[in-house]
């Protein structure tokens, strides 16, 4: 049995995600990007190391964390690969492997879905205290006074909100995550 | 008249609540009826899609499969929640297999969306096409009296699903703030990205992204930025001062929600709109144009 690819497993993981195949180098989607000046490889390049089998350079780049869904590059590009979607696969992948490279988003991500999993619904000022306060401890202090003027202005909630049917939303986020535990193990592996 | 679900998402209810008023106020000036999604959840925004797929598909799934069935359009006023609505009910109608996964993760909680079933659009486009320009003109009290704005787009309402404005210099903000008289700047980088979650995790890249959106309007002497997205807003707006002393600039340049600027073009009162909870405030620019005279002159408090 031959080993699954990077390429194949992102490809599989991605709607529209074989369209990535057609890649044909063209660096439109690098040209587009606002923040690509902060990439280690432009989303080109990365996919070129994708096609040569690259594995752990690919996933502990530190590009996919760069992205800022801003769909230039998506919307762009002359062979309709879904790029934005494909660098969530990515940044997916680099957790579930280990090799994540940008802890601030993992973590702000962490605390965000937390949230709305508990709730129903985002809770800005819970988050962000929680995310601040637990990683940029500095920076928690230099937006405090930002903090302050946005309660001022009515802008900002103690409380979080909670949705009335909350069973109903755990058990549709149980059931997604039942089914995506049971497609990765398809012989019932067990813990 | 038409009548449409409406998802307002969680920061509409907090940071963006001057969004909610100013929706709100507009929508019911123009006839324009709203129909909240009952318990509505988060769409998860950017974050859901790089930790959990079929999570991410389903919560928004879950919003999309409690919509009225007697409506057949949905609208969404951020940008970041009107891009996942299309976004899923988009991928539902492309790849059937993905459909059947969200299906099956929402039939644990008694529920169905089928694919297609509603027509997603942005409220920037209810305005433009159903409301039209023909019922705006006719609305305007003209208090809007050449006010300068840089229309700001930001990226999830132009892309990648929006086939009816162009993606790099799309046009419906200017030509419907220029129908209420508006004086629309050149802003070539209307649609170009703030950063949207970058300042909570790299703020110097942030910074950067932000900076060159607040020069550009600056430079196209912009008395306002009117925006659409709440992440925008929250950015320009609220970050401005430390983006001013991060490069030594005085940037000062409000930073509205297009319908705020709608809004006081209706004649609606600034407390109404939320005119006041920007950071940066805005009121003495709509002054200049005697914006607050139609609002007092109607019983508005408007602060001095």
């Amino acid at each position: 049995m031959t080993e699954v690819t990077l390429l194949e497993e992102v490809v599989a993981d991605t709607p529209h995600g074989d369209r990535l195949r057609g890649c044909m180098q063209c660096g439109s989607c690098g040209g587009s990007c606002p923040n690509g000046a902060e990439m280690d490889h432009t989303p080109r390049a990365l996919f070129a190391m994708l096609f040569a089998g690259q594995r752990d350079e690919v996933l502990s780049s530190n590009t996919m964390w760069q992205c800022v869904s801003c769909y230039s590059c998506t919307t762009r590009c002359p062979r309709e690969i879904p790029i934005t979607d494909l660098m969530y696969t990515l940044k997916r992948m680099a957790v579930g492997a280990g090799v994540a490279r940008h802890s601030d988003a993992i973590a702000l991500a962490r605390v965000f879905t937390n949230m709305v999993e508990r709730y129903g619904r985002s809770f800005e000022f819970g988050i962000a205290t929680r995310y601040l306060l637990l990683h940029h401890p500095v920076a928690a202090l230099k937006n405090a006074g930002l903090g302050l003027k946005m309660y001022g202005h009515g802008r900002m909630s103690l409380r979080p909100t909670r949705i009335e049917s909350l069973d109903e939303l755990h058990a549709i986020v149980d059931e997604a995550r039942t089914i995506e535990f049971a497609e990765r193990n398809p012989g019932g592996v067990t813990w | 008249m038409v009548r449409y679900a409406f998802y307002p998402g969680c920061s509409l209810d907090v940071s963006a609540v001057a969004y909610d008023e100013s929706v709100k106020a507009v929508c019911a000036k123009l006839g324009v009826d709203l129909v909240p999604i009952a318990d509505w959840n988060c769409c998860g925004a950017t974050e859901y899609w790089g930790h959990d797929a079929l999570i991410a598909q389903a919560l928004i799934a879950r919003n999309l499969a409690r919509i009225d069935p007697e409506l057949e359009q949905v609208t969404a006023p951020c940008a970041a929640c009107y891009l996942n609505l299309a976004k899923v009910d988009r991928m539902m109608r492309e790849v059937p297999a993905a459909a059947e996964r969200v299906n099956r993760a929402l039939a644990a909680g008694g529920l169905h969306y089928e694919p297609g079933r509603v027509r997603v659009r942005h409220l920037i486009d209810v305005l433009y096409e159903d409301v039209g320009r023909e019922r705006l003109t006719e609305a305007s009290t003209g208090s809007l009296d050449g006010l300068r704005v840089a229309p700001y787009y930001g990226c999830q309402v132009v892309r990648p699903f929006c086939d009816n404005d162009d993606s790099e210099q799309p046009v419906r903000m200017d030509e419907v703030l220029t129908w209420l008289g508006a004086e629309v700047v050149e802003y070539p980088v209307k649609s170009q990205c703030c950063g949207g979650h970058m300042s909570q995790i790299s703020e110097n890249e942030a910074f950067e992204l932000i900076r060159r959106l607040l020069d550009c309007a600056h430079r196209s002497g912009a008395e306002v930025i009117a925006c659409m997205c709440p992440m925008c807003q929250l950015n320009l707006d609220a970050y401005q001062g430390r983006v001013n002393h991060h490069f030594g600039t005085g940037y000062h340049l409000p930073v509205l929600f297009f319908t705020q600027v709608v809004g006081v073009a209706l004649g609606i009162e600034h407390d109404v709109l939320g005119i006041g909870r920007e950071i940066v405030p805005a009121r003495e620019a709509l002054r200049a144009h005697g914006a607050t005279v139609v609002a007092a002159a109607e019983g508005g408090r408007d602060v001095p």
